[in-house]
């Protein structure tokens, strides 16, 4: 495999390793070995339009859809057949797209599910209220009463008292108010504080830029950029998302809509594309 | 008070049929699955119940203590192979597999116990006994003691669903089972504990009606399975409480049928039944959009 580029997170083994991941749905290819290293501490973004596969990525790193060939290992454990529960109780723990929460279940109870299978770690339930304080008052309310970004916010509250190794959040800002969505990001470096490793995927990139240390765009299920927020500009990362070559692309030698040969890795000759 | 005797008479058949239903909807709101062998595993129970009875002398009673558990075991083991395996391929899967298993438990009934009618526990007070409460009004000690179990099982279920962990764990895998996962439940494992409620309940159900009135191998279709699925519609799918409800309503649709003349007791229910379907589909217990 390729050694890791200078594009690539801190130094060190990555907490969460995806090798060569490909998915099908049914005869149709959502992924094409598409590799993932994420290091600990790390907002790592994975950015794309709608039907890029960010989601099925995601999902399949949680266990809810199996590879057809790839790995996905945890902190040097292969985890590629596990069950998502188990993956859950080893650290991988989604937050799903459309928040998901128990609907007939108060705020607590949610909550509690979340935390029965948890591992050791520094988030309780008590903690989580005192990170969000509005939900403490509303603790004994139905899930499916609160607004839609309550729900997401219980929803992340459900995922970390678990106590995750690395989060997983797939598309936060969905069906929500900008504002809102603006507030729940806000929050992102008050849950990293605690040592978390964060991979999420989202359709707004400019909030992913915003947040993330690390950036992977992915087209049709093939990646077209990696990369550091602050090593690219706005229109490579454009090339990227929309699949545009050639004319599009800002400077000499920038390739960014172009590695869609199936290498995820940057080959060693790339540098351009990811500048020290 | 003929009248007033028959309502009451048909108020605590409810508990009876209460019995019957809970489990089966316990398991159509937890997972969906219609267990069309439910009544069968009622008779099944009885069956035991009884055996255990012939061969160590045990008190009727004490038989419940033994019967109640192997029939949660056994619901246990059936969701986790048969049923799951079933909820693998399709929610209608699973009608197919659980009217195969019901067939096969009643034939194999017939063919090793004959289809004579037997009962539980002959000779004693509590089946026999009565009291009166008016001029024909008699209350028989063991309806009542059906009744008051019914609602002690309604309140424990109620009790273990909304404060224990796993009764926690079964809402939340009823709600969004992929949700579950995601939290680290395997939620194969909590349907098998809800099934394993589900067989408990209906345990007691058969041995009550053993006590009741009499078992036979083809009472679980035609009677246990029928008056179960008529409450749970009645009552509203996927609730506890609506069970004991729609059972009622069935009981006193019966009594008040046979008051009026003997042979419209089954008939009566059944009118009862088709009217709710027809008018309120959704039961008469239902309060909001449940998923």
């Amino acid at each position: 495999m390729t050694a890791p580029s200078n594009g690539q997170g801190p130094e060190g083994t990555p907490l969460l390793d995806v090798r060569d991941l490909t998915v099908h749905h049914g005869q149709l290819q959502a992924l094409d070995q598409i590799s993932v290293r994420v290091y600990p501490g790390e907002v790592y973004a994975i950015i794309g339009a709608n039907g890029a596969g960010k989601s099925t990525l995601l999902r399949t790193i949680a266990g809810l859809h199996q590879p057809t060939a790839g790995m996905v290992v945890l902190d040097g454990q292969d985890v590629t057949r596990f069950r998502p529960e188990r993956r859950a109780r080893q650290g991988i723990v989604m937050v799903p797209e459309g928040r998901r929460l128990f609907e007939s279940l108060s705020v607590e109870e949610n909550l509690k599910v979340g935390a029965t299978y948890a591992r050791n770690g520094p988030w309780t339930i008590e903690r989580v209220y005192e990170t969000f304080d509005w939900m403490r008052d509303r603790r004994r309310q139905q899930a499916a009463q609160l607004s839609g970004g309550e729900q997401q916010t219980v929803a992340i509250g459900r995922a970390l008292v678990a106590n995750p190794r690395v989060l997983l959040l797939d598309e936060l800002s969905l069906g929500l108010a900008p504002v809102v969505v603006q507030r729940i990001y806000a929050m992102l470096p008050q849950i990293l504080q605690t040592g978390l490793t964060v991979l999420l995927v989202e359709q707004d990139v400019s909030q992913a830029l915003r947040v993330a240390s690390h950036i992977h765009c992915l087209l049709e299920g093939r990646t077209t950029l990696q990369a550091k927020p602050a090593d690219v500009s706005a229109e490579q990362v454009e090339a990227a998302y929309f699949g545009l070559a050639g004319p599009a692309s800002p400077a000499e030698g920038m390739t960014a809509g172009v590695p869609l040969d199936g290498s995820s890795q940057p080959t060693e000759g790339s540098g351009s594309l990811w500048p020290g | 008070m003929a009248w007033v005797n028959a309502i009451i008479q048909g108020i605590l058949t409810g508990g009876l049929y209460a019995l019957f239903a809970c489990g089966l909807s316990l398991m159509f709101g937890v997972m969906k699955v219609v267990n069309l062998a439910h009544g069968d595993l009622a008779v099944v129970a009885g069956y035991i119940a009884i055996g255990i009875i012939f061969v160590t002398h045990v008190p009727v009673l004490w038989s419940v203590v033994i019967v109640v558990p192997i029939m949660a075991l056994i619901g246990y083991v059936l969701q986790r192979t048969v049923i799951q395996s079933a909820l693998d391929r399709g929610v209608l899967t699973t009608l197919i597999v659980t009217l195969g298993l019901s067939l096969v438990i009643e034939n194999g009934l017939l063919q090793f116990f004959t289809a004579n009618t037997r009962g539980i526990g002959p000779g004693m007070t509590l089946v026999t006994g009565s009291f009166t409460l008016g001029p024909q009004i008699e209350i028989g000690y063991l309806l009542l003691v059906i009744f008051a179990v019914a609602v002690a099982v309604l309140l424990g279920l109620q009790y273990f669903l909304s404060g224990s962990k796993y009764g926690r764990l079964i809402r939340a895998v009823a709600d969004d089972k992929e949700a579950a996962q995601l939290a680290g439940a395997d939620y194969r494992h909590v349907f098998g504990i809800a099934s394993a409620l589900a067989l408990g309940t209906v345990a007691l159900g058969g041995i009550a009606y053993g006590m009741y009135s009499s078992l036979d191998p083809t009472a679980g279709t035609d009677t246990i399975l029928l008056f179960a699925f008529v409450a749970v519609v009645i009552g509203g799918l996927g609730s506890l409480w609506g069970t004991l409800i729609g059972g009622i309503v069935l009981g006193v649709a019966q009594q008040i049928g046979a008051q009026i003349n003997i042979s419209d007791e089954v008939l009566a229910g059944y009118i009862v039944f088709l009217a709710v379907l027809v008018l309120r589909p959704q039961g008469l217990t239902f309060r909001r959009a449940q998923t």
